[in-house]
């Protein structure tokens, strides 16, 4: 993970953590040309595998340029036409997180240009949406301009960051939902497993937010740990933090996990 | 609560107790006291932007918590 220390990784491992997934995001800066993003992907499917491997943690990744980073049309196009190449690197599982983030058009035209590179390389996608008040109105904004590829299998896309009001539009819509946990805004541990209550565990999984801002790689096993303490059974907790992960991932052929028979 | 009674005490007294997103913060709270289930979507609708267009542009890359006034 590009925006943690190694102690990060040995955290997640000791606390039963069997792979680690990076999507490409926003390093906390925008960056000024495509060859920042070069040196980027290297970095996800190069150095940082060999990095995790260390600590034994199997380590994929996602590629795109993140929304926040999509206002510029022409970066975006020069940032794309450095993908497809890089598709076939072991631990490469598909498109993202792609998405919004204020909704701009031209954020959605970055979207479509990366649902289209999906497409076109049967690439499983990833999709950030935005956030607060942007959240619901991006939500259905991703929801259409997905929608609008006849070829898109939903099952094989995962619209993440969903919250109380945009979780049952994505499930709904056949998509997998995904929740990203944070210690202390966005998403918490308890607000997931409230949803999960709520709307079962089917196409549902939890992630850790690693990024560079406050965040907790152990955030998913603490959602564990409060699914447990609210009565929910050890196979309710495996399927929604492990076995979810693994069928969703498991339509990549790359995405293999030792002892695992996926 | 006593975290945002001292919040709302706090932007009265720095003058900014009409910002847009106080006064959605308040319009949101009456929520809080509905015998409904179902708080947490409310709240988070009304904190919403409630348009269906894209904007022509992004021209800045956070969120506020609440959509900004025409």
């Amino acid at each position: 993970m590009v925006s943690r220390v190694t102690d990060d990784y040995t955290s997640m491992v000791t606390a039963g953590c069997r792979a680690v997934c990076e999507p490409a995001f926003w390093a906390g800066f925008d960056r000024k040309s495509a060859r920042g993003f070069e040196d980027y992907f290297l970095q996800l499917t190069d150095y940082e595998p060999r990095r995790a491997k260390k600590f034994l943690l199997p380590h994929f990744c996602w590629l795109c340029i993140n929304p926040k980073e999509s206002e510029d049309v022409k970066l975006a196009e020069d940032v794309l036409a450095l993908i497809p190449e890089l598709l076939d690197r072991p631990n490469v599982l598909g498109i993202g997180e792609i998405g919004l983030n204020k909704n701009s058009r031209n954020e959605l035209r970055v979207l479509e240009m990366h649902i289209q590179l999906a497409v076109d390389h049967g690439q499983l996608i990833l999709v950030h949406t935005p956030h607060l008040e942007d959240k619901l109105k991006g939500t259905k904004l991703i929801i259409d301009a997905l929608k609008s590829f006849s070829n898109i299998d939903a099952g094989r896309v995962i619209i993440d960051h969903v919250e109380e009001h945009t979780a049952k539009l994505v499930l709904d819509q056949g998509f997998w939902a995904g929740m990203t946990l944070y210690p202390e805004s966005k998403c918490t541990p308890a607000r997931a497993v409230d949803m999960v209550e709520l709307y079962g565990a089917e196409r549902i999984w939890m992630n850790s937010a690693c990024d560079w801002g406050v965040s907790d790689p152990l955030a998913v096993p603490k959602a564990g740990l409060e699914m447990r303490r609210r009565g929910h059974t050890e196979a309710v907790v495996d399927r929604i933090l492990y076995q979810n992960p693994i069928s969703f991932l498991s339509q990549c052929p790359k995405f293999r996990l030792e002892g695992e028979s996926t | 609560m006593i975290d945002v009674a001292a919040f709302l005490d706090r932007v009265q007294r720095f003058g900014l107790d009409d910002d847009y997103r106080v006064q959605a913060l308040k319009s949101a709270m009456q929520e809080l006291l509905s015998a409904s289930p179902g708080r947490v979507e409310r709240v988070l609708r009304a904190m919403s932007d409630a348009t269906e267009e894209p904007v022509p542009s992004a021209t800045i890359q956070g969120a506020f918590g609440a959509p900004r006034p025409a």
